[in-house]
Protein backbone atom coordinates (compact mmCIF):
# COMPACT_ATOMS: atom_id res chain seq x y z
CA UNK A 1 0.00 0.00 0.00
CA UNK A 2 1.35 3.10 -0.90
CA UNK A 3 1.72 6.46 1.71
CA UNK A 4 -1.18 8.16 0.56
CA UNK A 5 -3.47 5.52 0.74
CA UNK A 6 -2.11 4.49 4.19
CA UNK A 7 -3.61 8.33 5.12
CA UNK A 8 -6.77 7.94 3.60
CA UNK A 9 -7.49 4.64 5.00
CA UNK A 10 -6.74 5.84 8.58
CA UNK A 11 -8.07 9.49 8.23
CA UNK A 12 -11.45 8.14 7.36
CA UNK A 13 -11.45 5.42 10.34
CA UNK A 14 -11.92 9.03 12.28
CA UNK A 15 -14.78 10.40 10.92
CA UNK A 16 -18.52 8.33 12.38
CA UNK A 17 -22.24 7.60 10.82
CA UNK A 18 -24.11 10.62 10.33
CA UNK A 19 -21.03 12.88 10.01
CA UNK A 20 -21.01 16.11 7.68
CA UNK A 21 -17.59 16.34 5.65
CA UNK A 22 -15.61 18.70 3.81
CA UNK A 23 -12.63 17.12 1.85
CA UNK A 24 -9.53 19.63 0.73
CA UNK A 25 -8.37 18.81 -2.89
CA UNK A 26 -5.62 16.45 -3.55
CA UNK A 27 -4.74 13.69 -0.68
CA UNK A 28 -7.76 14.81 1.61
CA UNK A 29 -9.51 13.45 -1.74
CA UNK A 30 -9.09 9.65 -1.59
CA UNK A 31 -10.72 9.77 1.90
CA UNK A 32 -13.69 9.46 0.17
CA UNK A 33 -12.84 6.33 -1.31
CA UNK A 34 -12.59 4.41 2.34
CA UNK A 35 -15.44 5.38 3.88
CA UNK A 36 -17.21 1.78 5.03
CA UNK A 37 -20.40 1.30 2.51
CA UNK A 38 -22.53 0.73 5.80
CA UNK A 39 -21.12 4.51 6.43
CA UNK A 40 -23.53 7.21 5.80
CA UNK A 41 -21.32 10.59 5.56
CA UNK A 42 -22.05 13.41 3.72
CA UNK A 43 -19.57 16.04 1.57
CA UNK A 44 -20.04 19.05 1.93
CA UNK A 45 -18.64 20.78 -1.21
CA UNK A 46 -17.95 24.36 -1.00
CA UNK A 47 -18.34 25.86 -4.02
CA UNK A 48 -22.12 24.71 -3.13
CA UNK A 49 -23.70 22.13 -2.76
CA UNK A 50 -24.36 18.72 0.46
CA UNK A 51 -24.02 15.51 -1.23
CA UNK A 52 -20.87 15.20 -3.61
CA UNK A 53 -20.52 11.99 -5.03
CA UNK A 54 -17.77 10.28 -7.01
CA UNK A 55 -16.26 11.53 -10.32
CA UNK A 56 -18.29 10.63 -13.06
CA UNK A 57 -16.73 8.24 -15.54
CA UNK A 58 -14.38 9.59 -18.51
CA UNK A 59 -16.89 11.11 -21.58
CA UNK A 60 -19.73 11.43 -19.17
CA UNK A 61 -18.63 14.74 -17.02
CA UNK A 62 -21.25 17.60 -16.65
CA UNK A 63 -19.49 21.35 -16.80
CA UNK A 64 -22.57 22.40 -14.81
CA UNK A 65 -21.29 20.80 -11.98
CA UNK A 66 -17.95 20.88 -10.61
CA UNK A 67 -15.92 20.33 -7.12
CA UNK A 68 -14.27 23.18 -5.05
CA UNK A 69 -11.60 22.32 -7.62
CA UNK A 70 -13.23 22.78 -10.66
CA UNK A 71 -13.64 19.43 -11.81
CA UNK A 72 -16.71 17.90 -13.14
CA UNK A 73 -18.14 15.52 -10.02
CA UNK A 74 -21.74 14.30 -9.19
CA UNK A 75 -24.05 15.00 -6.00
CA UNK A 76 -25.82 11.80 -4.29
CA UNK A 77 -29.49 11.30 -3.73
CA UNK A 78 -30.47 13.46 -0.99
CA UNK A 79 -27.91 16.12 -1.90
CA UNK A 80 -28.43 19.68 -2.26
CA UNK A 81 -27.07 22.95 -3.96
CA UNK A 82 -26.64 26.13 -2.45
CA UNK A 83 -24.85 29.75 -2.99
CA UNK A 84 -21.53 30.78 -1.39
CA UNK A 85 -22.92 32.55 1.52
CA UNK A 86 -25.24 29.75 2.44
CA UNK A 87 -22.34 27.02 2.12
CA UNK A 88 -20.14 29.42 4.36
CA UNK A 89 -23.24 29.28 6.52
CA UNK A 90 -23.48 26.04 7.32
CA UNK A 91 -19.54 26.25 7.82
CA UNK A 92 -19.39 28.75 10.18
CA UNK A 93 -21.85 27.71 12.15
CA UNK A 94 -21.12 24.40 13.01
CA UNK A 95 -22.90 22.57 10.62
CA UNK A 96 -19.80 20.65 8.87
CA UNK A 97 -18.49 17.63 11.51
CA UNK A 98 -14.76 17.36 10.22
CA UNK A 99 -13.07 18.98 7.73
CA UNK A 100 -9.77 16.94 6.31
CA UNK A 101 -7.26 19.31 4.58
CA UNK A 102 -3.18 19.27 3.80
CA UNK A 103 -0.60 21.37 5.58
CA UNK A 104 2.39 23.16 4.63
CA UNK A 105 3.58 23.64 8.51
CA UNK A 106 1.40 22.89 11.64
CA UNK A 107 2.51 23.27 14.77
CA UNK A 108 2.54 21.91 18.71
CA UNK A 109 -0.15 24.14 19.19
CA UNK A 110 -2.58 23.18 16.31
CA UNK A 111 -1.84 26.26 14.48
CA UNK A 112 -1.99 25.19 10.78
CA UNK A 113 0.15 27.30 7.49
CA UNK A 114 -1.45 25.54 4.48
CA UNK A 115 -2.08 29.19 2.12
CA UNK A 116 0.90 31.09 1.75
CA UNK A 117 4.77 30.97 1.24
CA UNK A 118 5.91 34.75 1.26
CA UNK A 119 7.44 35.75 -1.74
CA UNK A 120 6.99 32.37 -3.53
CA UNK A 121 3.38 31.72 -3.88
CA UNK A 122 0.56 33.25 -2.67
CA UNK A 123 -2.30 31.51 -4.15
CA UNK A 124 -5.17 32.63 -1.63
CA UNK A 125 -6.55 31.14 0.77
CA UNK A 126 -9.82 29.99 -0.56
CA UNK A 127 -12.17 28.47 2.11
CA UNK A 128 -9.25 26.87 4.10
CA UNK A 129 -9.19 30.11 6.51
CA UNK A 130 -13.56 29.15 6.93
CA UNK A 131 -13.53 25.76 7.37
CA UNK A 132 -10.38 25.41 9.96
CA UNK A 133 -12.05 28.09 12.06
CA UNK A 134 -15.73 26.53 11.26
CA UNK A 135 -15.52 22.72 11.56
CA UNK A 136 -16.01 20.71 15.03
CA UNK A 137 -13.30 18.65 13.85
CA UNK A 138 -10.32 19.87 12.21
CA UNK A 139 -8.21 16.80 10.76
CA UNK A 140 -5.04 16.81 8.87
CA UNK A 141 -3.94 14.44 6.25
CA UNK A 142 -0.60 14.84 4.68
CA UNK A 143 2.51 13.21 3.91
CA UNK A 144 4.79 13.28 7.25
CA UNK A 145 7.88 15.36 5.80
CA UNK A 146 8.01 17.57 2.66
CA UNK A 147 11.14 15.73 1.22
CA UNK A 148 12.44 14.93 4.47
CA UNK A 149 12.02 18.36 6.11
CA UNK A 150 10.02 18.04 8.98
CA UNK A 151 6.20 20.24 8.55
CA UNK A 152 5.44 19.22 12.17
CA UNK A 153 7.01 22.13 14.12
CA UNK A 154 7.42 23.83 17.65
CA UNK A 155 6.01 26.71 15.63
CA UNK A 156 5.23 27.70 12.52
CA UNK A 157 7.49 29.75 10.51
CA UNK A 158 4.70 30.46 7.54
CA UNK A 159 1.77 32.91 7.86
CA UNK A 160 -1.00 31.16 9.28
CA UNK A 161 -4.17 29.69 8.04
CA UNK A 162 -5.81 29.73 11.33
CA UNK A 163 -4.87 30.04 15.17
CA UNK A 164 -4.96 26.47 17.53
CA UNK A 165 -7.39 24.39 15.69
CA UNK A 166 -5.88 21.37 14.88
CA UNK A 167 -7.12 18.53 16.48
CA UNK A 168 -5.97 15.35 14.55
CA UNK A 169 -2.76 15.18 12.68
CA UNK A 170 -2.53 11.61 10.17
CA UNK A 171 0.75 10.70 8.14
CA UNK A 172 2.03 7.72 6.86
CA UNK A 173 4.04 7.38 9.69
CA UNK A 174 1.56 8.36 12.78
CA UNK A 175 -1.46 9.76 14.12
CA UNK A 176 -1.06 12.59 16.84
CA UNK A 177 -3.83 13.93 18.85
CA UNK A 178 -3.29 18.16 19.72
CA UNK A 179 -3.67 18.11 23.18
CA UNK A 180 -3.84 21.02 26.05
CA UNK A 181 -0.35 19.38 26.72
CA UNK A 182 0.99 19.52 23.36
CA UNK A 183 1.00 16.42 20.62
CA UNK A 184 0.57 13.25 21.62
CA UNK A 185 2.31 10.37 19.61
CA UNK A 186 -1.02 8.03 19.93
CA UNK A 187 -0.08 5.53 16.58
CA UNK A 188 2.14 4.23 14.56
CA UNK A 189 1.82 3.51 10.73
CA UNK A 190 2.83 0.31 9.25
CA UNK A 191 6.58 -0.35 9.07
CA UNK A 192 7.38 2.70 11.28
CA UNK A 193 8.88 3.00 14.88
CA UNK A 194 8.83 5.91 17.61
CA UNK A 195 12.43 6.73 16.50
CA UNK A 196 11.21 6.97 13.04
CA UNK A 197 8.70 9.69 13.58
CA UNK A 198 10.69 11.20 16.47
CA UNK A 199 13.21 11.69 13.84
CA UNK A 200 11.26 13.02 11.49
CA UNK A 201 9.58 15.84 13.66
CA UNK A 202 10.36 18.81 14.70
CA UNK A 203 7.71 19.14 17.63
CA UNK A 204 8.21 17.27 20.78
CA UNK A 205 5.88 14.58 21.18
CA UNK A 206 4.59 13.38 23.77
CA UNK A 207 4.24 9.29 23.29
CA UNK A 208 0.76 7.67 24.35
CA UNK A 209 1.21 5.57 26.91
CA UNK A 210 -1.43 3.53 24.89
CA UNK A 211 0.52 3.27 21.48
CA UNK A 212 -1.21 1.77 18.86
CA UNK A 213 -0.47 0.58 15.35
CA UNK A 214 -2.83 1.54 12.68
CA UNK A 215 -5.75 -0.77 12.06
CA UNK A 216 -6.00 -0.18 8.46
CA UNK A 217 -9.02 -3.25 8.15
CA UNK B 1 -43.14 46.16 -19.62
CA UNK B 2 -39.97 47.62 -19.67
CA UNK B 3 -37.23 45.31 -21.86
CA UNK B 4 -34.77 44.47 -20.21
CA UNK B 5 -33.32 42.51 -22.88
CA UNK B 6 -30.17 43.97 -24.83
CA UNK B 7 -27.35 43.02 -27.39
CA UNK B 8 -24.40 41.25 -25.52
CA UNK B 9 -22.58 44.82 -27.23
CA UNK B 10 -24.85 47.02 -25.54
CA UNK B 11 -24.11 45.29 -22.03
CA UNK B 12 -20.41 45.41 -22.38
CA UNK B 13 -20.91 49.93 -22.90
CA UNK B 14 -22.86 49.89 -19.28
CA UNK B 15 -19.08 48.94 -18.59
CA UNK B 16 -16.52 51.99 -18.18
CA UNK B 17 -13.00 52.28 -17.66
CA UNK B 18 -12.11 52.15 -13.51
CA UNK B 19 -15.50 50.63 -12.85
CA UNK B 20 -15.52 48.14 -9.91
CA UNK B 21 -17.08 44.75 -11.19
CA UNK B 22 -18.43 41.58 -9.66
CA UNK B 23 -18.40 38.33 -11.77
CA UNK B 24 -20.24 35.13 -10.62
CA UNK B 25 -18.69 32.38 -10.94
CA UNK B 26 -16.24 29.59 -8.93
CA UNK B 27 -13.15 28.62 -11.22
CA UNK B 28 -15.32 29.80 -13.85
CA UNK B 29 -18.41 27.55 -13.41
CA UNK B 30 -21.04 29.66 -13.58
CA UNK B 31 -19.20 32.94 -15.13
CA UNK B 32 -20.93 34.48 -17.73
CA UNK B 33 -18.23 34.03 -21.06
CA UNK B 34 -19.68 35.86 -23.55
CA UNK B 35 -20.21 39.25 -22.14
CA UNK B 36 -16.20 38.80 -20.70
CA UNK B 37 -15.44 37.67 -24.28
CA UNK B 38 -16.46 41.04 -25.22
CA UNK B 39 -15.26 43.06 -22.64
CA UNK B 40 -11.78 41.22 -23.59
CA UNK B 41 -12.70 42.80 -27.00
CA UNK B 42 -13.63 46.26 -25.65
CA UNK B 43 -10.12 46.37 -23.65
CA UNK B 44 -11.72 48.35 -21.07
CA UNK B 45 -8.89 49.02 -18.52
CA UNK B 46 -8.38 50.27 -14.80
CA UNK B 47 -11.27 47.86 -13.80
CA UNK B 48 -11.18 46.51 -9.71
CA UNK B 49 -12.42 42.95 -9.79
CA UNK B 50 -14.54 41.28 -7.18
CA UNK B 51 -15.11 37.29 -7.95
CA UNK B 52 -14.00 34.45 -5.91
CA UNK B 53 -11.03 33.44 -8.16
CA UNK B 54 -9.05 34.77 -11.29
CA UNK B 55 -10.45 31.67 -13.51
CA UNK B 56 -7.86 29.77 -15.78
CA UNK B 57 -5.55 31.81 -18.46
CA UNK B 58 -8.10 30.72 -21.34
CA UNK B 59 -11.79 30.43 -19.31
CA UNK B 60 -13.63 33.28 -16.81
CA UNK B 61 -12.58 36.00 -16.06
CA UNK B 62 -8.62 34.87 -16.66
CA UNK B 63 -9.15 36.12 -19.51
CA UNK B 64 -9.29 39.60 -18.45
CA UNK B 65 -6.73 39.24 -16.54
CA UNK B 66 -4.17 38.16 -19.12
CA UNK B 67 -5.60 40.96 -21.12
CA UNK B 68 -4.47 43.50 -18.12
CA UNK B 69 -7.46 44.76 -17.87
CA UNK B 70 -7.71 44.93 -13.70
CA UNK B 71 -5.81 47.73 -11.17
CA UNK B 72 -7.47 46.03 -8.32
CA UNK B 73 -8.47 42.25 -8.23
CA UNK B 74 -10.56 41.27 -4.53
CA UNK B 75 -10.79 37.15 -4.46
CA UNK B 76 -10.39 34.52 -2.00
CA UNK B 77 -8.23 32.47 -4.26
CA UNK B 78 -5.78 32.93 -7.69
CA UNK B 79 -4.05 30.55 -7.76
CA UNK B 80 -5.27 28.75 -10.91
CA UNK B 81 -4.33 31.68 -12.63
CA UNK B 82 -0.64 31.82 -12.98
CA UNK B 83 -0.70 35.39 -15.03
CA UNK B 84 -2.55 36.89 -11.76
CA UNK B 85 0.67 36.00 -8.97
CA UNK B 86 2.76 37.70 -12.27
CA UNK B 87 0.75 40.82 -12.51
CA UNK B 88 1.25 40.72 -8.34
CA UNK B 89 4.44 40.54 -8.12
CA UNK B 90 5.46 42.85 -10.65
CA UNK B 91 2.78 45.96 -8.98
CA UNK B 92 0.90 45.80 -12.22
CA UNK B 93 -2.09 44.34 -10.31
CA UNK B 94 -2.98 44.97 -6.61
CA UNK B 95 -4.24 41.92 -5.12
CA UNK B 96 -6.74 41.59 -1.92
CA UNK B 97 -7.01 38.15 -1.03
CA UNK B 98 -9.99 37.65 1.27
CA UNK B 99 -11.74 34.07 2.76
CA UNK B 100 -13.81 32.60 1.00
CA UNK B 101 -16.51 32.77 3.64
CA UNK B 102 -15.76 36.44 4.40
CA UNK B 103 -15.81 37.35 0.77
CA UNK B 104 -19.40 35.85 0.09
CA UNK B 105 -21.11 37.34 3.44
CA UNK B 106 -19.09 40.38 2.69
CA UNK B 107 -21.35 40.64 -0.89
CA UNK B 108 -24.55 39.86 1.05
CA UNK B 109 -24.14 42.61 3.66
CA UNK B 110 -23.86 44.82 0.45
CA UNK B 111 -26.71 43.63 -1.08
CA UNK B 112 -29.32 43.46 1.92
CA UNK B 113 -28.38 46.80 3.46
CA UNK B 114 -26.47 45.64 6.51
CA UNK B 115 -23.14 47.67 7.66
CA UNK B 116 -21.05 44.56 8.14
CA UNK B 117 -20.74 41.42 10.78
CA UNK B 118 -18.24 39.85 13.18
CA UNK B 119 -16.53 36.86 12.12
CA UNK B 120 -14.58 34.50 13.80
CA UNK B 121 -12.70 33.49 10.50
CA UNK B 122 -8.90 34.40 10.19
CA UNK B 123 -8.62 35.26 13.47
CA UNK B 124 -4.73 35.43 14.62
CA UNK B 125 -3.77 34.67 10.90
CA UNK B 126 -3.08 37.96 8.72
CA UNK B 127 -7.09 38.13 7.20
CA UNK B 128 -6.87 40.12 10.58
CA UNK B 129 -4.62 43.69 9.76
CA UNK B 130 -6.12 46.36 11.09
CA UNK B 131 -9.21 45.01 11.39
CA UNK B 132 -11.77 46.17 14.98
CA UNK B 133 -12.16 43.09 16.88
CA UNK B 134 -14.52 42.16 19.02
CA UNK B 135 -14.72 39.53 22.36
CA UNK B 136 -18.59 38.25 22.10
CA UNK B 137 -19.52 35.39 24.77
CA UNK B 138 -15.95 34.87 24.83
CA UNK B 139 -14.79 34.50 21.50
CA UNK B 140 -12.61 36.49 19.77
CA UNK B 141 -14.36 37.69 16.21
CA UNK B 142 -13.22 40.46 13.00
CA UNK B 143 -15.76 43.32 11.65
CA UNK B 144 -15.96 42.46 8.32
CA UNK B 145 -17.81 45.49 5.93
CA UNK B 146 -19.78 45.23 3.21
CA UNK B 147 -19.04 45.35 -0.81
CA UNK B 148 -20.45 46.77 -3.31
CA UNK B 149 -20.01 47.06 -7.01
CA UNK B 150 -20.93 48.95 -10.37
CA UNK B 151 -22.31 46.62 -12.29
CA UNK B 152 -22.66 42.94 -11.55
CA UNK B 153 -21.96 40.69 -14.17
CA UNK B 154 -24.60 37.43 -13.66
CA UNK B 155 -24.95 33.86 -15.15
CA UNK B 156 -27.75 31.78 -15.38
CA UNK B 157 -29.08 28.77 -16.65
CA UNK B 158 -33.19 29.75 -17.29
CA UNK B 159 -34.12 33.84 -16.96
CA UNK B 160 -37.38 34.44 -17.78
CA UNK B 161 -38.64 38.16 -19.10
CA UNK B 162 -38.72 40.04 -15.60
CA UNK B 163 -35.36 38.64 -14.73
CA UNK B 164 -36.40 35.69 -12.61
CA UNK B 165 -33.31 33.18 -12.26
CA UNK B 166 -32.81 29.55 -12.14
CA UNK B 167 -28.97 28.27 -11.29
CA UNK B 168 -28.04 24.61 -12.78
CA UNK B 169 -26.16 22.31 -10.10
CA UNK B 170 -23.40 24.09 -8.82
CA UNK B 171 -23.50 27.08 -11.01
CA UNK B 172 -25.30 29.15 -7.98
CA UNK B 173 -21.96 30.07 -6.01
CA UNK B 174 -21.89 33.60 -5.93
CA UNK B 175 -24.45 34.66 -9.02
CA UNK B 176 -27.53 35.19 -6.50
CA UNK B 177 -25.48 36.88 -3.98
CA UNK B 178 -23.36 39.65 -6.19
CA UNK B 179 -27.07 39.85 -8.46
CA UNK B 180 -28.54 41.71 -4.98
CA UNK B 181 -25.17 43.65 -4.28
CA UNK B 182 -24.51 46.21 -7.76
CA UNK B 183 -25.86 49.68 -9.38
CA UNK B 184 -26.25 47.67 -12.64
CA UNK B 185 -27.37 44.03 -12.87
CA UNK B 186 -26.39 42.16 -16.08
CA UNK B 187 -27.75 38.58 -16.27
CA UNK B 188 -26.45 36.40 -19.14
CA UNK B 189 -29.13 33.85 -19.64
CA UNK B 190 -28.01 30.22 -21.58
CA UNK B 191 -31.56 29.95 -22.51
CA UNK B 192 -34.78 33.45 -22.08
CA UNK B 193 -37.92 32.27 -21.29
CA UNK B 194 -41.75 34.30 -20.92
CA UNK B 195 -42.52 35.35 -17.80
CA UNK B 196 -45.26 32.65 -15.89
CA UNK B 197 -42.84 30.11 -17.33
CA UNK B 198 -40.63 29.49 -14.02
CA UNK B 199 -42.49 28.39 -11.17
CA UNK B 200 -42.46 31.02 -8.17
CA UNK B 201 -41.34 28.24 -6.17
CA UNK B 202 -38.57 27.32 -8.63
CA UNK B 203 -37.22 31.21 -8.69
CA UNK B 204 -33.44 31.20 -7.35
CA UNK B 205 -33.09 34.95 -7.81
CA UNK B 206 -35.95 37.79 -8.18
CA UNK B 207 -35.54 39.54 -11.50
CA UNK B 208 -36.35 42.83 -9.09
CA UNK B 209 -32.64 42.79 -8.97
CA UNK B 210 -31.54 42.48 -12.56
CA UNK B 211 -31.28 45.67 -15.35
CA UNK B 212 -30.77 43.92 -17.93
CA UNK B 213 -30.29 40.33 -19.41
CA UNK B 214 -28.11 39.41 -22.56
CA UNK B 215 -28.68 35.59 -24.37
CA UNK B 216 -25.82 33.41 -23.87
CA UNK B 217 -23.78 31.01 -25.88
CA UNK B 218 -26.86 28.89 -25.48
CA UNK B 219 -30.17 30.75 -25.78
CA UNK B 220 -30.12 31.37 -29.69
CA UNK B 221 -29.66 35.35 -29.11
Amino acid sequence: MDAKTIIAKRTAKLLQDGDVVNLGIGLPTMVANHIPRDMDVTFHSENGFLGLGPAPEQGKEDWELVNAGGIPSSIVPGGMFFDSATSFGIIRGGHVNATILGAMEVDERGNLANWKIPGKMVPGMGGAMDLVVGANKVIIAMIHTQKGKPKILKQCTLPLTAKEEVDVIVTEMTLIRVTDKGLVLEELGPGFTMEDVIAATDANLIISPELKRFKLN
Amino acid sequence: MINKIISVNEAAEKIQNGMTIMVGGFLANGTPEKIIDILVKRNVKDLTLICNDTGFPDKGVGKMVVNKQFKKIIASHVGTNPETANQMNSGETEVELIPQGTLAEKIRCGGSGLGGFYTPTGVGTEAEAEKEKKLIDGKEYILETPLKADVALIKSSITDKKGNMIFNKSMKNFNPIMATAADVVIVEADKIVEIGEIDPEHVMCSGIFVDYIIGGDNSGC
